[in-house]
């Protein structure tokens, strides 16, 4: 249970930690929070020849309010996540969900650019990448470029990065508007990947849905929006007949497999009964207390 | 020629401290924290169980916050204060946590005592803890295989009553 032995640089640039990253030729790891590498790392299941830590790098925590967006530093902690009133008052389906994610000792470590670049198909920050359409900022040495969330992951534990690109920042775009909406999920103990986990958010109009945005998570190989259930949402209320038909949609988008925590069956179950949950916690929301 | 090779993992200085003390030392890059302050420094308050981030039982604070000193690289503490739970109370003058822990019978064997402490330092410090369920949820990163929690948890709400008094 310890890392076998490597070298270890700490640039003081994003730009110097690209050209370290590219000349470990494929050998080097880029080490952020280490809240999945450093597991990696004990097993032995990673054995790079360098570990490149971008701690040094200045500039790369913060989080700020950009006209109708909000962009986070790729080394930003969950733990300032949770704690920031930018991301409560703007992106609120984040910091519902921030408290899922694992426990405060690794939520005080682990970083939004670590997550997103880990590609958990069960972890929330990918989750929510794909909910609010982020844009996911890279490094590479011939430059810089954008990639939408969407394309970013393709497939469990891995994303699109050619291998010297380094995540910078993160660019959420802040929904409007943001009249209902609700995390919901389950897991094993209490800070476990998801079992599964819907993100639902959807405006109003005439009293009725519109906008509507759907994520999940946990159900496929990588977070996914269901666009299928997007529309479904479209026009209805938030009564027990229209969540009933909203389960069913997600649950015909979805073909999840069984693994040693639970059946694929019961997984396909599980995210139909939280869509119907997070309907209605996110209609409750919608319609305001009662007059 | 990397790491591999054995021809160079050069070594880092590194200037840590800990419960006040100040170390200065050169470590290899793969040390683990909680091995450097097992090992290196002679604190053994500080357990290692599953040695991947799940048992909590090496929890320390790094600059005020819980962190696994499992998945922290020695090399990456440099310049930070450590606190482990030799810093916190002596056996005559064991601090408030503590003390509810004793209080409670929070504790049987004792191996996920050192983590469940700092956790619970950590959990007073940023959370209400207005209900025992979110004393649980704040607990559910650290394992203990002998009590069952309910006297970690009734430790727990006994420091947050006595915070929540002290601070109305």
């Amino acid at each position: 249970m310890k890392p076998a032995a490597f070298d270890y640089i700490a640039p003081r640039s994003l730009e110097a930690a690209v050209a370290a990253l590219a000349a470990a030729n494929g050998d080097g790891k880029v080490l952020a929070g280490g809240q999945s590498l450093m597991p990696l790392l004990n097993f032995r299941m990673v054995r790079p020849a360098i570990v490149i830590d971008l701690m040094h790098i200045p500039g790369l925590s913060f989080i700020e309010l950009r006209g109708d967006r909000v962009a986070i530093g790729a080394m930003t902690r969950h733990a300032d996540l949770e704690f920031s009133d930018i991301v409560a008052a703007k992106l609120p389906v984040m910091a519902a969900a921030m408290r899922h994610v694992a426990h405060l000792a690794i939520r005080n470590k682990g970083t939004i650019g670590g997550s997103l670049s880990h590609a958990d198909p069960a972890a929330e920050l990918p989750m929510l990448a794909v909910f609010y359409g982020a844009t996911i900022k890279v490094q590479g040495p011939a430059g810089r470029r954008d990639i939408p969330a969407e394309d970013f992951f393709v497939s469990a534990l891995t994303n699109c990065l050619e291998p010297e690109e380094i995540v910078f920042e993160i660019e959420f775009p802040v929904l409007t508007p943001h009249a209902g909406w609700a995390f919901e999920e389950v897991a094993r103990r209490f800070g476990d990947f998801a079992l599964a986990s819907i993100a639902v958010s959807f405006g109003l109009a005439d009293r009725r849905i519109a906008d509507a945005r759907v994520a999940v998570m946990g159900v496929a190989d990588t977070p996914r929006r269901l666009r299928e259930a997007e529309a479904a949402l479209q026009g209805h209320q938030g009564d027990p007949e229209a969540a009933a038909e909203f389960a069913e949609v997600v649950r015909s988008c979805l073909t999840p497999e069984s693994d040693i925590h639970v059946s694929a069956e019961y997984r396909k179950n599980l995210i139909g009964a939280l869509a119907e949950k997070a309907l209605a916690t996110a209609w409750a929301r919608a319609a305001g207390p009662a007059p | 020629m990397g790491a591999r090779g054995g021809a160079r993992a050069v070594k880092i200085d590194i200037v840590v401290t800990v419960n006040g003390r100040k170390y200065a030392t050169r470590v290899e890059p793969r040390l683990l924290l909680s091995d450097f302050i097992r090992d290196s420094i002679g604190l053994t308050g500080t357990h290692v169980g599953c040695e991947h981030g799940v048992c909590g039982a090496c929890t320390i604070l790094i600059n005020g916050d819980s962190v696994r000193s499992c998945l922290t690289l020695a090399v990456r503490a440099d310049g930070a204060d450590i606190v482990t739970v030799e810093g916190l109370g002596t056996p005559d003058e064991l601090n408030t946590i503590q003390t509810q822990f004793r209080e409670k019978h929070g504790l049987q064997c004792g191996f996920c005592t050192p983590g469940m402490l700092m956790t619970a330092i950590d959990l007073l410090n940023k959370y209400p803890l207005s209900s025992d369920a979110e004393i649980r949820e704040g607990l559910s990163g650290n394992l203990c295989r002998c009590t069952g929690y309910q006297n970690i948890v009734a430790a727990i709400r006994a420091a947050a009553d006595l915070r929540n008094g002290s601070t109305s």
